[in-house]
């Protein structure tokens, strides 16, 4: 298979951070918003940069929303991020109405999203976000799956004309993808080719599948590595193809199965060519405090899950 | 320049135009739509800035409402119309399948004149200072204007966007609170009281005006003089005093017709005390 050395360890949202600061460069008309959290979600870069283009709203995320949607009309590309539990559930009608319905150039960025957000526990790791955003049409949602890959999802949503929401993490995690990888919304990324089993996998669960592919490898079975980093709108041919070859899947994501990559897969697959589907993820459970990889570990996240999961699916085929 | 008289000929035919769409698809809400029908006539005809030809929804150069009480969409398609952002004919459409005039105002078949979204309620004070933010960062020197229900300020976001705009001298913003006084379940004072709207407004740094909104001269009055406390460091709040169902009798003053339409008989007594004046669509 394709090796993906890894090239260091860093934390996504320093990718958006570095992102935005690119973003603002490019384009003049690029804004950001914040709820109190400018550092913590890594618009420190944009602030230094552009200070009278960062404004700071408080802790008050619903008037944020509104804020970035007429910025937005009046022309401007305006990202406001919180944490991804603040900035997606918590103002999800005023997203509803004022970005979606309204279909505003408002990129809701959602920092420390997933249970790998690890101590703070439950209140702020949020598992619902993507199920959430990917159920309001006109959104696109993107899951970038390091360090790297954030960085160019970043540049890619402030270019993209239109809603989007961007989920990335707190941890450090494995850098991996190539600098120079192009990104494209909506386009899959077939990371390491197979032909046992299709593992489609978002955000930090990426990596995660890479080591299973590896693991399984040295096991006989050849496994095909998908990296969904936009799930809506869905690569649906990327997946349909490799499925066509593999004929079993396994789903990898930081999130409740309800609503998730696994359940937009689910609903392709039944559609066009049902086969036998595992799901790696949260089954409808809030997390808990903890280090990211005792969470990982506990909630099943990991690349030996999903090498088991990759083998159950092929005993089902 | 519009003379009273004139202007108030306009909100009369806005008035009929209002019962006309209410009652032809037996929805809507004809209130709150009523008592706005002055304040409506007077942005439009004499105080705002606007380029109505050359229609954007950027709105660079000009001043910009927004509605946040979308509810009563009526006023606003009416007003619109009257100024020549679409045909009067298509006041007919409202509220019907395929309509650019939805229930609540809505941008994506592109009605001119509707910038934004809104039914839920509390969101467009916050979406006027994103305008109202824009202008500056464009230095564009115009207004921004916003008309929010007065049951809409028991909304917490109202609350956040007061004071945002309070703390960071959102000086080119002008909103305006129809205080009738009245909501769905009852007063406003019996649902939950709104208190002292003025200390409130002054605690959070606001510039405030009041005027009676369904007085012509005083309406255009009291928005001029909003203008003049304009860009003097505070956002301005216009406190206007109006009653739901202003101009047609059995309906003054009564919260039961918020979201109630006239019937074909109520409608024709309504008609009877509302001249028409530009002739209808």
């Amino acid at each position: 298979m394709k090796e993906y050395p890894q090239l260091g360890s860093k934390d996504t949202r320093s990718g958006f951070g570095i992102g935005l600061l690119e973003a603002g460069k490019r384009n003049e008309n690029v804004v950001a918003l914040c709820a109190d959290l400018i550092g913590s979600v890594r618009m420190d870069l944009f602030q230094e940069a552009f200070p009278e283009r960062m404004i700071e709203c408080g802790i008050a995320e619903a008037n944020m929303i509104g804020i970035a949607a007429g910025l937005a009309l009046s022309g401007k590309v305006a990202f406001a991020s919180s944490f991804a539990a603040f900035s997606t559930g918590r103002v999800y009608d005023q997203i509803r109405q004022a970005v979606a319905y309204s279909n505003t150039n408002v990129k809701i960025a959602g920092s420390h999203a997933g249970i790998t957000l690890g101590e703070d526990g439950a209140t702020h790791q949020i598992l619902e976000d993507i199920g959430m955003m990917k159920m309001l049409p006109n959104m696109v949602v993107l899951n970038p799956c390091d360090h790297n890959q954030t960085i160019a999802a970043t540049i890619a949503a402030a270019e993209y004309n239109g809603p989007v929401y961007i989920r990335y993490g707190r941890p450090k995690v494995p850098v991996f993808i190539p600098e120079d990888m192009p990104f494209e919304i909506g386009k899959a990324i077939v990371l390491s080719e197979g032909t046992d089993v299709t593992l489609v996998a978002t955000g930090h669960l990426v990596w995660e599948a890479l080591q299973a592919a590896k693991i399984l490898e040295e096991q006989g079975i050849s496994a095909e590595v998908i990296d969904i980093h936009t799930i809506k709108p869905l690569d649906n041919e990327a997946i349909l193809k490799s499925v066509a070859k593999t004929n079993c899947i396994v789903g990898c994501e930081e999130h409740q199965f309800n609503g998730g990559l696994n359940e937009s897969i689910a609903q392709l697959l039944v559609r066009n060519n049902p086969k036998p589907m595992e799901f790696i993820g949260i089954d409808d459970s809030f997390g808990e405090s903890g280090t990211p990889d005792a969470l990982m570990e506990k909630y099943g996240l990991k690349a030996n899950n999903i090498v088991e999961a990759a083998k159950r699916v092929i005993a089902r085929k | 320049m519009a003379t009273i008289t004139e202007l108030q000929d306009i909100a009369t035919q806005v008035r009929r135009d209002i019962i006309r769409m209410t009652n032809s698809v037996s929805s809507g809400h004809p209130g709150g739509s009523l008592g706005c029908a002055d304040v409506m006539t007077a942005l439009y005809f004499e105080i705002m800035d606007l380029n109505v030809e050359n229609y954007k929804r950027e709105g660079n150069g000009e001043d910009m409402f927004f509605l946040s009480n979308g509810h009563i969409s009526p006023v606003l398609y009416s007003v619109l119309a009257r100024r020549g952002y679409f045909p009067v004919q298509e006041l007919a459409t409202f509220r019907r399948l395929g309509t650019r005039l939805q229930g609540h105002p809505s941008v994506h078949d592109n009605l001119p004149g509707v910038r934004q979204a809104s039914g839920s309620l509390g969101q467009g004070l916050s979406v006027g200072i994103g305008a109202a933010l824009a202008k500056k960062y464009n230095s564009c020197d115009k207004l921004v204007f916003t008309l929010h229900g007065d049951g809409e300020l028991q909304e917490g976001q109202i609350w956040e966007a007061v004071m945002f705009a309070g703390a960071n001298h959102v000086d080119n913003l002008i909103s305006i609170i129809d205080v009738n006084g009245l909501q769905i379940d009852g007063s406003t004072d019996q649902v939950c009281s709104l208190g002292n709207l003025r200390a409130k407004f002054e605690a959070f740094d606001w510039s405030i005006v009041e005027m009676q909104g369904n007085d012509m001269q005083d309406t255009v009055r009291g928005l001029n003089q909003a203008k003049q406390q304009a860009k003097q460091g505070k956002p301005v709040v216009v406190l206007m005093q109006t009653q739901m169902g202003y101009g047609v009798d059995f309906m003054q003053n009564k919260n039961k017709w918020h979201g109630t339409p006239p019937n074909d008989e109520q409608a024709a007594t309504a008609l009877a005390q509302l001249k028409e004046t530009l002739g209808d669509y």
